[in-house]
């Protein structure tokens, strides 16, 4: 841009630096969420997910054996093992006895615990309690240690989550509402759209106009009727009232005035010539229809097919109010939604299960991003 | 799970098949009954007038059957309930309105509803504005708006995860693994929990939308900083404006009008924000929204229709100022067609 030029280094530094500020907030948040997904789940409470490339340290506590496990050794009973027992090995650094001072004591050192007994604790998890007199009681001696481990990235989450906890059945069922419900509006859309655009018939003024009112009716002034429609039409016909088939007409239903409106704004704009050659040689509407206005049209179909699939994705109320909550019904937001209440502390369920939610929107607006912006902008700058 | 994706291809194939058909078919039909080809002259005249008169309704027709049952009647039907008692049988007047404006938790609402609207439509577009402007500056500009324009891909329960682990509080003397608590803590400061101070708890749940809505302010913007003509810049510059005065002066009064898009745009959208609350605090803690609160009494002890359509009808009230002023504007756009 013209008003850049001739600017100091300083000032063009200072842009780089403000951008680079924002689009740091703007990015860390979401990539919180995928490097904690990838991480071990008892790393991801030990340390914030920023240090998850050094290592993490946490004070455990465990019960060394009890006194059956004595054995006499140069007349000392001693007690040997390993704080680990079969378990994963981390380095230890310091370890105590007392719950107040866990860490009294430097890893590889005998602590004296009194009347002779001597404990140590070495690096490795491997001890050794040493007593003059031989030890009593079937509970071990109380010990703490403060280990560190080694950055650990896994995808056992994605695992657990996936198949235990039900997001898999539920990513299957966001596919099931999300597919239908963006192809059904779009033929429906198209004919309106060419219908508003190039024919001429009484209403026709009207019918833009209640189509734009209808673009800002808020959702909610539409669910108490239609759950009484849907619950009517259930008892009546005696089927379920929560039904996919539901869910597609509800998303179709809610999405036409904005497929109807960015349609035929663009159709509208198509060249008049083309549409009178075409009449002149005796085409009917239908035909020009189907063999000139939807082939031109493509981009903005494109483009209304990705705001609709990213619409129904991520939406919640409406597969909430239309939806049921069983694992066959459950969609991917309101799957996060109940796991938010129930897993409220398990972030390693609540970072992967996030993030298996938003992949499939990111890759179709990274891979589609062109057709998105087009319609953002037809959309709402002639929409005003 | 075998049944559920063959009946959703089923469906697909029914649904396109059927649309196809519908049009093909009516389309045919009419044809059929007003033919055109291989009767006399004047007949052909007439029968086309009449198709002429027929076919904008046959396209036009399954949109209008489906915007009437999904959109036209619930409105009417949510004003009537929103007079009738919570099962929808008997009149009651206005005494869903006296309650709404007696009740704690819809004044609530309310005032948390105006403390949205006065400041997420305005971070965002101010926000957006200034991204904008400098992106367009530097070598990487577009793929920091890729970036900064990402979030709004995320549905808002899956931004709402994201900022809940921000925002996470764990106990003294616990590692802090929420990032806002851990720098406070870095700091000094200490550690809070963020979603459930009164009042401020709004502004961290209003950030989230601003996180997400930024992107769109910033790219819609954006276009209409390009339209700006290269000259009028030019001649600042020569005239000795200093950068503040070029945005200030000349490029924003030159996009006003698609700021107010934006700024409309993102303001209906305030008004029927509804998942970052559920998913946040779902109410508690002073932070409800005429949504939530909406949704709550659909299905609170077995839904009250009457008081959830009350509230629809207030949030609908706040819209029809905007509903009407993009129906005067496309009025004035089409006016000559």
């Amino acid at each position: 841009m013209a008003a850049s030029t001739g600017k100091s280094f300083v000032s063009r530094f200072g842009v780089h630096i403000a951008v680079l500020v924002f689009v740091v907030i703007w990015t860390i948040p979401t990539l919180g969420i995928l490097v904690s997904s990838l991480r071990d789940k008892d790393q991801i409470i030990a340390s914030g997910w920023w240090n998850s490339f050094a290592s993490s340290s946490q004070t455990e506590a465990g019960r060394l054996p009890a006194a059956s496990a004595q054995t006499q050794k140069d007349g000392k009973y001693v007690i040997e093992g390993n704080v680990f027992g079969d378990g994963a090995k981390r380095d230890i650094s310091a370890f105590g006895v007392k719950a107040a001072a866990p860490t009294q004591y430097k890893a590889g050192t005998a602590a004296d615990l009194g009347d002779g007994v001597t404990l140590q604790v070495n690096a490795d998890g491997s001890f050794v309690l040493a007593s003059p007199k031989a030890f009593e009681g079937d509970r071990g001696q109380r010990v703490y240690f403060a280990s560190s481990a080694p950055p650990k990235f896994t995808t056992a989450n994605y695992d657990a989550v996936l198949f235990s906890e039900g997001i898999g059945r539920s990513f299957m069922n966001s596919l099931t509402v999300t597919i239908p419900a963006t192809i059904i509006p779009i033929l429906i859309a198209a004919f309106a759209a060419y219908a508003l655009a190039w024919m001429r018939f009484p209403g026709r003024a009207l019918l833009i106009a209640v189509i734009i009112g209808l673009l800002v009716v808020p959702l909610q002034m539409s669910l108490i009727p239609l759950l009484k429609l849907y619950n009517g039409v259930g008892t009546f016909f005696g089927v379920p009232s929560k039904t996919y088939l539901g869910i597609w007409l509800a998303h179709t239903g809610f999405g036409l005035p904005f497929a109807i409106y960015l349609l035929r704004s663009y159709i509208a704009g198509l060249p008049r010539e083309i549409m009178e050659s075409a009449r002149i040689d005796g085409a009917s509407d239908f035909e020009i229809f189907v063999k000139i206005v939807l082939p031109l049209s493509f981009p903005v179909l494109a483009s209304f097919a990705i705001f609709q699939f990213l619409w129904v994705w991520n939406d919640l109320l409406v597969a909430m109010v239309f939806l049921g909550t069983a694992p066959d019904q459950i969609v991917l937001t309101a799957k996060l939604n109940a796991l938010l209440g129930s897993r409220g502390g398990n972030w390693e369920i609540l970072t992967t299960s996030a993030f298996i939610t938003i992949i499939v929107p990111l890759i179709v607006f990274f891979s589609l991003q062109r057709y998105f912006v087009r319609g953002l902008l037809a959309g709402s700058v002639k929409g005003g | 799970m075998a049944a559920q994706i063959f009946s959703a291809i089923f469906v697909i194939i029914i649904g396109v098949g059927g649309c196809v058909a519908y049009f093909w078919g009516a389309n045919k039909l009419l044809d059929l009954v007003f033919p055109s080809r291989g009767v006399s002259g004047t007949a052909a005249v007439d029968n086309l007038r009449r198709q002429g008169l027929v076919r904008p309704w046959l396209f036009v027709g399954p949109a209008m059957v489906i915007l009437t049952i999904y959109l036209i009647y619930p409105v009417i039907e949510t004003l009537r309930l929103s007079f009738l008692d919570r099962g929808g049988e008997n009149f009651v007047g206005l005494a869903n309105y006296e309650w709404a404006f007696g009740d704690h938790d819809f004044r609530n609402s309310i005032l948390n509803n105006i403390l949205w609207l006065a400041v997420v439509p305005a971070a965002c577009t101010f926000l957006g504005l200034i991204i904008a402007v400098l992106t367009d500056k530097i070598w990487w500009g577009t793929i920091a708006k890729s970036l900064i324009f990402l979030p709004l891909a995320i549905s808002f329960v899956g931004a709402s995860v994201i900022w809940k682990f921000i925002y996470e509080y764990r106990g003294e003397g616990q590692v802090q693994i929420g990032l806002l608590n851990a720098i406070i803590q870095y700091f000094g400061g200490q550690p809070q929990v963020w979603i459930s101070l009164p009042f401020w708890n709004n502004f961290f749940l209003m950030v989230i939308l601003i996180w997400i809505q930024t992107g769109f302010a910033m790219v819609i913007l954006s276009s209409a900083l390009r339209g700006i003509p290269e000259e009028t810049l030019e001649a600042a510059v020569i005239d000795g404006a200093n950068p503040f005065q070029i945005f200030w002066k000349i490029m924003v009064p030159q996009i006003w009008g698609t700021i107010a898009v934006v700024w409309t745009t993102i303001t209906i959208l305030v008004l029927k924000v509804f998942d970052i609350v559920l998913t946040m605090t779902n109410g508690q803690w002073n932070s409800q929204v005429l949504a939530n609160l909406m949704f709550d009494w659909m299905f609170r002890g077995g839904g009250d229709f009457g008081r959830g359509a009350t509230i629809a009808i207030i949030i609908m009230i706040a819209v029809i100022p905007i509903m009407v002023w993009n129906i005067r504007q496309a009025n004035k756009e089409t006016g000559g067609h």
